[in-house]
């Protein structure tokens, strides 16, 4: 390959106690690729998600986020976790800050950012998601829609080099779940670099780049969704599709 | 009544010294009482050991005996020598602190994991988690036992008297020695008591309510 990959997975083990929640992942994402990860839940995709910024330390193998590998627990890792935006199921958004806030914390404190500039670039990102006008609400103030929309904003305030989405749609009522993919497709087609854990197929037809389907802690296909939903090639993932699909 | 009017001065002076204690104690229990709440849930381990250790062997040793060790063992270390009122201080606060340590931990006990995980994830370390993310929060929800600590710091003030300090429990001393009705002096001091607990109860309902409002 000529271009460093975004994200490189080698040979990747893990084990919560006597549970092998992933199995030798080998996985690589190129920069501007859209990748999403679909599988029975319990198949370690989320596991595998969060293992990508350390939030879930590995047993062994190798993880590098553009070209380096990640570092033990310390100031590079927080140095390289700024790089890599994260978006959580439960959107996690500091409950004690105003949308604002949420959205200009991490670039004052950690890219130290002089605040007016901060709050620019925060209030342009709102306005992309579509929520400028709560600005000074809090968190608990607002629908899950939104509030997982002032995440993704969050997580775009770092300009992080790779996004990953660990389910970002499944806390969400059926009628906003529309919303958060709307602003993740537009961000595909711009050329983000993502990995999204979910189970939204029409999301993976429309935007991903790549299919990767779990079983058991094991990558059994990674494909192009069409190829992937039209003409699976393991029975797991047929069956998982059947399951899926029919209704 | 006359017990109070005749010895307004005295009182006054007294009550003066506890509120000096009290204020001073409570600053300094309050922020060293978090910092040992920080230690207990870091990930450092002779951080994690030393908290537990302190707030095991301070809380379960009884306030005198820490005034004893300021006021007699203390000075015989010959570091810095101190007045009694700072030795009175420190011995408040190094007692106190242990018990607003473990206020501010089940505070921290009560913030959902995700919001640590999700200030690691932007790149904060570990001390900016704890004190931007985690320690706002954990604090919010423990101020009704915070202010059960600080008041029980402001009645334990009255030990200091037992110091050479001469503050509102040493009054009914004074008293005596002037040939007043001690039983007398003592409800005025009391009452002195009361009045001054009521503003921390203001304050800790003041703040509830305005902190409810951002959850």
């Amino acid at each position: 390959m000529t271009d460093t990959p975004m994200i490189r997975m080698a040979s990747v083990e893990k084990h919560f106690g006597d549970l092998h929640v992933l199995r030798n992942i080998n996985l690589e994402v190129a920069p501007g690729q859209v990748v999403v990860v679909l599988g029975p839940s319990g198949s370690g995709k989320s596991t595998l998600c969060r293992t990508i910024n350390r939030l879930e330390p590995i047993d062994s193998g190798t993880i590098e986020i553009d070209g380096k590998v990640l570092p033990e627990e310390g100031k590079a890792l927080a140095a390289l976790r700024a790089d890599v935006g994260m978006v959580f199921q439960s959107f996690n958004l500091f409950a004690h800050k105003t949308i604002l806030e949420n959205v200009t914390l991490a670039p004052i404190k950690v890219r130290k950012m002089n605040k007016a500039e901060a709050e620019a670039k925060g209030m342009a990102l709102l306005e992309r998601v579509g929520i400028a006008d709560q600005r000074d609400k809090y968190p608990a103030q607002l629908s899950g829609g939104q509030q997982q929309r002032v995440a993704i904003a969050r997580a775009l305030a770092m300009n992080p080099k790779v996004m990953l989405f660990d389910e970002p749609t499944s806390a969400l009522d059926p009628e906003m779940v529309n919303e958060v993919l709307d602003v993740m497709t537009t961000l595909a087609k711009e050329g983000m670099t993502m990995l999204v854990v979910t189970h939204e197929m029409g999301f993976a037809r429309r935007a991903a780049d790549r299919v990767v389907f779990m079983a058991n802690g094991e990558i059994v296909e990674d494909a192009p969704p069409d190829e992937f939903f039209t003409n699976p090639k393991s029975a797991r993932a047929k069956d998982f599709l059947g399951k899926i699909l029919t209704h | 009544m006359n017990v109070l009017l005749d010895n307004l001065g005295l009182y006054g002076s007294g009550f003066l010294t506890t509120i000096q204690l009290f204020v001073i104690s409570a600053i300094g229990s309050l922020v060293w009482g978090t910092v040992l709440a920080a230690m207990r849930v870091s990930p450092v381990p002779i951080l994690r050991a030393f908290g537990t250790g302190y707030v095991n062997t301070i809380r379960n040793t009884p306030l005198t005996l820490v005034f004893f060790f300021f006021a007699f063992a203390y000075p015989r270390l010959d570091i810095v020598r101190l007045d009694f009122f700072t030795l009175a201080c420190l011995s408040l606060i190094t007692y106190t602190a242990a018990f607003v340590c473990e206020c501010v931990r089940s505070g921290i006990n009560t913030v959902p994991v995700g919001q640590a995980e999700a200030a690691r994830a932007l790149g904060f370390g570990f001390t900016q988690t704890i004190s931007q993310i985690v320690l706002p929060q954990a604090i919010r929800s423990v101020v009704p036992p915070l202010t059960n600590v600080q008041i029980a710091l402001l009645k334990n003030t009255t030990i200091a008297a037992g110091f050479s300090v001469v503050e509102a429990g040493g009054i009914y001393q004074n008293l005596s020695e002037r040939g007043y009705d001690v039983f007398v002096g003592l409800l005025w001091v009391a009452v002195g008591f009361l009045i001054l607990v009521t503003p921390l109860t203001v304050l800790q309902r003041r703040l509830e309510k305005r902190w409810s409002v951002t959850r």
